[in-house]
Formats: C-alpha cells, structure tokens, sequence
C-alpha cells in the first residue's frame, strides 16, 4: 500500500516535485528531473512519486520502463551512447564501441566499478551526416576517431 | 572509411532552394499574421499544396480544417521535434538556426485553427538545446503578449522512444504515459493532447507554413511537380560524395539525385530512412523522388557497392526490433520474427525460399500493425530482400 500522506524522503524526488508540481501530466518531466539528479530511479523514489501523484506505483514503473532515459535500478554518473545505426556503422563506429569498451574495460550495456560511466549503444542520435556520434549525458560529440572518443571521456574521470 | 575521391559541387541549373534557412524578420512576419482571417490563412496554405514534411504527407491545409471546424473549448498546437527517423538531422538544425520560424509557423497554425496553447515536443536526444530554446520561447511568448496574441508556447522534452514521433504515441507521451499509439480514428484533429483538437505537425513542415504566408501560396505551388508541391530538406549521409543538409525543389529523379550526391558507386538509396523505401541502382532512372514516387521524410542514405545489403537489412530490423512499443502483436512478434528470419537464412539454417514466408510477414504487418512503425516495417523490408535477393541467400 501506498501511503499518500507518507513524507517524501527522496531529496532528488523532492526537488523533482517542487519543480514541475503532481499533475498526473507532469510525471514524465518529474522522473527526468530525479534522473537528472539521482542519476536512475530506485524503487523508493518511483513509489514517493505515486504517492505525490496519487497513482499506482505500478503505473510509474510503466511509464519509466518505457523510456531509453529513465534508468531503474543502477546507471553510473555519466552516460556514454554512441549511434549504431547505419550511417554511424559505415563510418565506422564498430571501432569506437571497442575503444571505448577496451578503455573503461567493460561491455556496451554495462557500467563500471565505479559507478563512474554506464555506456550503451542507442538509436540514431540525428548527427548521421557526422558520424560516428556519441553522446556523454545531454553533450553530442560528432566525427569520432577511437583517440578522440577515449580522450573526451577522459575529461569525466 | 574512403571518402570519395570527386565531392562535386552543386550545379547553378540544379533545383536548390532557400526558403528554410532563409533570415526572416520575427516581429514583421508576425504583425501580418495579426491582420490575417483564420479563412485566409487556411485558404493560403490549403492553395500551396503543402503536405505534411515529417515522412508521412498528409495535406497540412486539410488538417487544419479537421482541427477548426472540431468542437473544443480548448485546442493544441505541437510541434513535432522526435526526429527520431536513422538519417535524419534536418530538424534539429531548424530549431537550431531558425527557431523563430518554427514559433511563426505554430502562432499561424494557433491563428488557423483557434488554439491559444502551443507545444514543442523535442526528443530527448536533443536536450542539450533545451536551455537556449527555452530562451527563445520566453522572447517569443513576450513578443506575443506584447501584440495581445492570446497565444503562448512550452517545451517538452521526450525520454529517448522512436516511436513517440507517430502523433498519437506523442501525444500519450506529452500526457505523461507509456508512449503507445492510439487508434485512429479519432484522430489528433479532433481527439488529440487531453482529449481536445490537436495539430500535431513537423518542424519543417510549420516552417513552410511560415514562409508560405511571408511569400505567398503561389511561389511555393510553382516549385516542385503537379503532386508534389515546394521543397523539402534533405538529409544525406552514408557513401556520399557530398553529405549533409540541401534544401531541393520535389520531384527530383534518384539518378540525378545519385548523379550529385552519390561517391560514384551508388548501388541503392534509402529513400526516407529505416522506414522508407530502398531504390536499386536498376530503378534510379524511373523513380522520382516526391509523393508520385518515393516521398522522404528527409532521410536519403547512400549505400555504394562495397556494402552488404544484408548487413543495411538486419540493422533496420535490429533497430525496429528495439524500438516497437511492443503493445500490438504483429509489430512485436513480426520484427523479431523477420530479424531471426534472415539471420536463419544467410546462416543457411534454413532454405533461401524462407525469404519469401518472411516477405508474407512484413506484409501481414503492413495492414495489421496498429501504428506507422509497424505498418513501415516492410518498406524496406520488401525493398531490400526484393532487389538483392542474391546478397541474402547462403551459398
């Protein structure tokens, strides 16, 4: 059971609310808010969220499980994507993904020790024309070499 | 990678537009639009022919109308910025370098159609632009009260779903649900965002409503063929000789398209990315490219002939795969039906007559699917394993 009048104890959950409010419309950018803040979701946080928008928390996993950006469970600080579609493999972004996976010395799709990086692959990221793309958190880098992917990463560690 | 040894440049004669990229002063644009009838305008845009830019191509003068004459006390203008099609970037670089178009474009559309909410719906992927947007939106939300327009404009940013671009899915979204296609009908014009009339159109689409007002109707009809009215960004990437953003008059053949953009090699071009239409060296003379033949959404890819068809192939599948929301079966079932299919069969674990069961599949999928990317899935589906049937097979 969820108890609605239950104190939020989540500050990233707090924050998120304060900010965008508990309108039922607003849990999109309320859990891009937390993410932004606590890096993933935990359970705590998805089931304060339903308390504040009085709606099951069953519902919040819904809609956050859906998303690419809304992590559950664990994500590192910093979020590495690099495009694999078409037009980023032929210029060559089998070579990046391995780069970057001999450098943090973990597969796409894991996150290190650390909990410093999580990198994955994604769907086209719109620099096709740039390839290959990647994406560090929010930040779009274009026309990688393996050099230059592992040396801006390096700027996050 | 080779780059191509002979970029070329584009020939004086050759069809190149400025009307997306063009300067156009925000205030003056607007104040005509304040003195335009809600008629005059619908009759201007529903005169140049427009249709939707964002792959699908619906009239945009007849969406309006749905959307003015539907029953609402309240009604909705979003903007469409989940560019999420592989191949395509035309959008963001709008948003980018012209913004103040796609807010013209939209404060035209609220006048059309009688909203006084407008949305910008921008993919998560792009968020990095959230912070100077929301700027601009601010200025132009002022300029707006400052004219007593009883309009105003919010962002609102997507989390990372290709198919949160299909407007029903976008408009879940915006709603604060799973993103997952409605039925239609009803559609957005007259059941859209909380239930009331919604236009939902393309960046690049407002944009051209914007210049159609600034230059007339008739300047834009005069552009492109009978069926495919004005211009239209195209994106080109993958083994071009010249990649990146050109804004072309409609119509174009593919052969004198390939002829300008290709690396000299051209063997196919996906026309309107993942979820368009691959042409064959064989069908470049005869294929042209607008709503007569293959319409793009923007996404041209060039593919020359030291790739692997199959490999272009098992990416789409891999990629709708992923991105299928996953709630109607012969979407969620059917790509990874399609994807093992082909691997099975290149793999020779099963007969190269299987391709022909898959082609069954995909067009099963295209009357079942309950949303555009599903029913899209075989597009290229069909195209590829038609046309290079032999790159395929297993020897």
């Amino acid at each position: 059971m969820i108890d609605i009048n239950a104190p939020v104890t989540d500050p990233g959950v707090k924050n998120a609310l304060d900010k965008r409010g508990n309108a039922r419309e607003s849990l999109l950018p309320i859990l891009l808010e937390v993410v932004k803040e606590n890096s993933f979701l935990t359970d705590t946080a998805m089931k304060e969220i339903a308390g504040a928008l009085d709606i099951s928390s069953a519902e919040v996993f819904g809609v956050a499980s859906f998303y690419e950006f809304l992590p559950i469970g664990y994500n590192g600080k910093n979020t590495i994507r690099v495009c694999k579609n078409i037009s980023c493999y032929i210029e060559g972004k089998d070579e990046i993904i391995k780069a970057i996976e001999d450098f943090l010395k973990i597969k796409a799709g894991e996150t290190t020790r650390d909990g410093k990086f999580t990198f994955k692959t994604a769907n086209c990221l719109g620099w096709c024309h740039k390839g290959p793309a990647m994406l560090i958190n929010d930040t779009p880098h274009t026309d990688l070499t393996p050099e230059k992917a592992i040396a801006l990463i390096s700027e996050y560690t | 990678m080779a780059r191509s040894p002979f970029p070329k440049k584009i020939s004086d004669s050759h069809k190149r537009v400025d009307l997306i990229f063009s300067e156009l002063p925000t205030e003056k644009t607007l104040q005509k639009i304040i003195k335009m009838t809600p008629d005059r305008i619908i009759r201007d845009i529903t005169d140049s022919g427009l249709r939707g830019r964002g792959g699908a191509g619906f009239p945009t003068g007849r969406k309006w109308t749905y959307a003015r004459e539907a029953e609402g006390d309240e009604k909705y203008i979003i903007c469409n910025a989940d560019e999420g099609e592989p191949g395509t970037f035309k959008d963001r670089e709008i948003l980018d370098r012209r913004s103040g178009k796609v807010f013209l474009g939209m404060a035209i559309a609220a006048k059309a159609v009688g909203a006084n909410r407008g949305f910008i719906y921008l993919r998560g992927e792009y968020s990095y632009m959230a912070k100077d947007l929301l700027g601009e939106i601010d200025e132009f939300n002022k300029l707006l009260t400052s004219k007593s327009v009883d309009f105003k404009i919010e962002l609102r940013l997507g989390a990372g779903a290709y198919v949160c671009g299909e407007e029903t899915a976008l408009i879940e979204s915006m709603e604060g649900h799973r993103g997952e296609a409605r039925n239609k009908p009803p559609f957005p014009a007259t059941v859209g965002f909380r239930g009331k009339p919604t236009v939902v159109n393309n960046v690049e689409t407002l944009v051209y409503a914007t210049m159609i007002i600034s230059i007339g109707p008739k300047k834009f009809e005069e552009l492109g063929t009978k069926y495919s009215h004005g211009a239209k960004v195209f994106c080109i990437s993958g083994d071009a000789g010249l990649k990146g953003m050109f804004e072309l008059e409609l119509g174009m053949k593919t052969d004198e398209f390939v002829n300008i953009f290709g690396d000299g090699a051209t063997k196919a071009v996906q026309v309107g990315g993942a979820s368009g239409q691959c042409v064959p060296r064989k069908k470049f003379k005869d294929t042209i490219l607008g709503f007569e033949g293959v319409p793009t959404g923007g996404s041209m890819m060039l593919f020359n002939s030291s790739r692997s068809m199959y490999n272009v192939l098992k990416n789409y599948l891999e990629f709708f795969t992923e991105e299928s929301c996953g709630q109607c079966t012969p979407c969620r079932v059917g790509c990874q039906q399609l994807l093992r299919g082909i691997e099975a069969v290149k793999t020779g674990r099963l007969p190269n007559t299987y391709l022909d069961d898959l082609i069954r599949v995909a067009k099963t999928m295209r009357i079942t699917a309950k949303c555009g990317l599903g029913q899209s899935v075989a597009n290229p589906f069909i195209s590829i394993v038609d046309n290079f049937r032999e790159e395929m097979m297993h020897f």
